[in-house]
């Protein structure tokens, strides 16, 4: 293959000094790895926090009334809710959708009392929107719709000094704001792993939560899991679609459900990017010296091919051509480089010491197993071969100002 | 029509102290088809005429004229496309690209000024035979005695047929023999193509060659011999 003279000339200018363009290749790698590696890490992680999240509880979507996801009121109510959760499940085809109830109420043991969150759940479908009942680690879930049952987190157990067969009385108000108050024996407890859900939470059928609370077959909210989460935009109009306009309720997603959780990654993705920022411009740095060294150096070149006939544009276009080469470089280098290690923790996993406790308040396992995609293994480099080639730009503009017969007088 | 044309050129530089007058209201005009040397001591600015000429270095005052075009007054672009297009330079230092070998620094001005592959490479290998080259094409500066590299700068110089050669001092650091085949490659290019040549030399025997001899001392003209007269 004919390759031109000029890019001929690049390519051998680029490697007169090997060792200065490997040190600066080297950098490059570094850098581009190191993003890539984070990146990967970065992003998968924010896909597990979304996802372990809206598994935990939230589901992908929640169909409610209007204004109940701001003020939880008892009264603001799903009418006949298990006939709407199943006409859902069988038009949608989805298996994952379930009613909940919900209302706060005090527990209390025989030595104890905490205000908790009581849901109201079906044991059928619950286990499809929820990783509550899978998180039971001593006893079970309930299986019947009305039994006097109830599963609290370990953490709330513990602080209430209960095991599983012991009581606990219920006391609260119901959707009518009538006195609500019921006995339930402790069928199971489980460790989520998440501190404010084991603490805070207990889980009660749905019927029997009907009965205590006075919900006349309503209930609060009916959950939805899509088949994944890039298919809500997809569901959220069917589901819409499906409600009957009399009832007036509204379908809220997971970014509406858990804005805190949005917030947090935005959060976190500034910060980030705030550092990797940092790394760019000084890879940057880096090159600008390597370039302005190269270009002082053939100042005496410069002068020969500008005598030639070579505008100092094309000259600067040449430097800008040598950099492009030595970015690639870096770029596909520290890709491979960063593909490599992200793939190999991919298989082994990642973990440091303290970062099961850290992971645990983010709802995240304490090892991470880090994907490549072509996202994370690409927007690093690219951002590093950007800021090379801008970096590149003043030593090229400064040709402009090289006069071809000083140039020649300079040292060869 | 006259070739160069130069109008009353100061040229003048500040070294230390000392303002140094390189080149003094000269006066200058050379045909189409002319083969001058100019000859002068060191400092005699014979270079700076070269290089005001070629359009490398701007005069203070007076005007210079290529070909009926004033290019004192010419952008630096307009004055790069001027060389690539009608000038040819040799210099003494030989001036290659050490990264290029013998072939691709010939093709090198081809390739800017926009001709084909096929082309440009068939061009740098007929003129790497002219000039006596030929079998040496793939090897860079390094590799070539200085003798070679010259010839290399010479047929880089003409490969394009420019219509006017400035060398400086091109046999400086030629032997003899080599100085007489350069030499007789201009006579020929100068007879046959009718390409102007402008000669700085110190070099008796180059300016043997000269049609015209133009004496410089102190960046004034003090002698002007027309040798085919004589």
């Amino acid at each position: 293959m004919a390759v031109n003279i000029i890019s001929r000339l690049a390519w051998r200018n680029v490697w007169r000094h090997p060792r200065r363009t490997w040190l600066t290749i080297g950098a490059m790698v570094f850098s581009n790895a190191l993003l890539v590696f984070m990146i990967s890490i970065q992003f998968g992680m924010y896909g597990l926090m979304i996802d372990n999240t809206l598994k935990a509880f939230t589901g992908h979507m929640q169909v409610q009334a209007p204004g109940y996801k701001d003020d939880l009121k008892m009264r603001q109510v799903v009418p006949d809710a298990a006939t709407l959760a199943e006409k859902l499940r069988s038009e949608l085809k989805l298996d994952r959708i379930s009613a909940r109830s919900s209302a706060f109420a005090l527990l209390s043991s025989e030595d104890r009392s905490y205000g908790v969150q009581v849901f109201g759940v079906d044991p059928q479908y619950e286990p499809g929107v929820s990783t509550i009942p899978g998180l039971v680690r001593e006893g079970r879930f309930p299986t019947d719709n009305n039994a006097q049952e109830i599963v609290i987190g370990k953490t709330l157990a513990r602080n209430l000094r209960v095991e599983t067969g012991d009581e606990l009385t219920l006391l609260g108000s119901g959707r009518d704001g009538s006195f609500a108050a019921a006995v339930a024996e402790i069928v199971g407890i489980f460790d989520s792993g998440v501190p404010d859900f084991d603490r805070s939470i207990a889980e009660i059928p749905l019927g029997f939560f009907g009965d205590v609370f006075f919900m006349d077959h309503a209930a609060h909210s009916i959950v939805i899991v899509a088949p994944a989460l890039s298919a809500v935009e997809e569901y959220r109009p069917r589901v819409e679609e499906l409600l009957s306009p009399a009832d007036g309720l509204v379908v809220h997603d997971w970014n509406a459900l858990q804005p805190g959780l949005k917030q947090a990654i935005q959060a976190d993705i500034s910060s980030a990017f705030f550092m990797y920022g940092i790394l760019v411009i000084l890879v940057a740095f880096s090159v600008m010296n390597t370039q302005l060294m190269s270009v002082l150096e053939r100042t005496h070149e410069f002068g020969i091919v500008m005598s030639l006939g070579v505008t100092p544009g094309r000259l600067g276009r040449l430097v800008l051509l040598e950099t492009g080469m030595i970015a690639l470089a870096g770029l596909v280098l520290g890709a491979l480089v960063g593909g490599l290690i992200t793939l190999w923790f991919g298989y082994k996993g990642f973990s440091y010491p303290g970062m099961d406790q850290l992971a645990a308040n983010f709802n995240l396992p304490s090892r991470f197993y880090p994907q490549v995609t072509v996202l994370t293994l690409f927007l690093g480099p690219v951002f590093v071969f950007a800021g090379s080639i801008l970096s590149a730009l003043y030593p090229a503009l400064r040709l402009q100002w090289v006069h071809p017969v000083e140039a020649m007088r300079s040292l060869q | 029509m006259s070739a160069v044309r130069c109008v009353d050129l100061c040229k003048t530089y500040r070294q230390g102290d000392q303002d140094i007058k390189a080149l003094d209201h000269v006066d200058l005009e050379i045909s189409d088809g002319g083969f001058v040397c100019l000859s002068a001591p060191s400092g005699g600015g014979k270079t700076t005429l070269l290089n005001a000429i070629g359009g490398l270095d701007k005069p203070d005052t007076g005007e210079v004229w290529i070909a009926e075009q004033r290019i004192d007054q010419m952008s630096k672009g307009e004055l790069a496309a001027l060389r690539l297009s009608q000038i040819g330079f040799v210099f003494q230092a030989y001036n290659l690209i050490p990264v290029l070998s013998a072939r691709e620094n010939i093709e090198f001005v081809m390739q800017v000024q926009g001709q084909p592959t096929a082309l440009r490479r068939d061009k740098a290998m007929a003129i790497l035979r002219e000039v006596g080259l030929a079998g040496l094409e793939d090897r860079r500066p390094a590799e070539m005695s200085g003798g070679q590299q010259q010839r290399v700068a010479v047929a880089r110089a003409i490969v394009s047929r420019p219509a006017l050669v400035l060398a400086d001092e091109p046999t400086a650091n030629l032997d003899s023999t080599t100085s007489d085949g350069l030499m007789a490659l201009f006579v020929d290019l100068n007879q046959n193509h009718n390409t102007t040549f402008v000669i700085a030399t110190h070099d008796q025997r180059v300016m043997g060659y000269a049609k015209r001899l133009i004496r410089m001392l102190d960046g004034k003209i003090v002698d002007d011999i027309d040798q085919q007269a004589a």
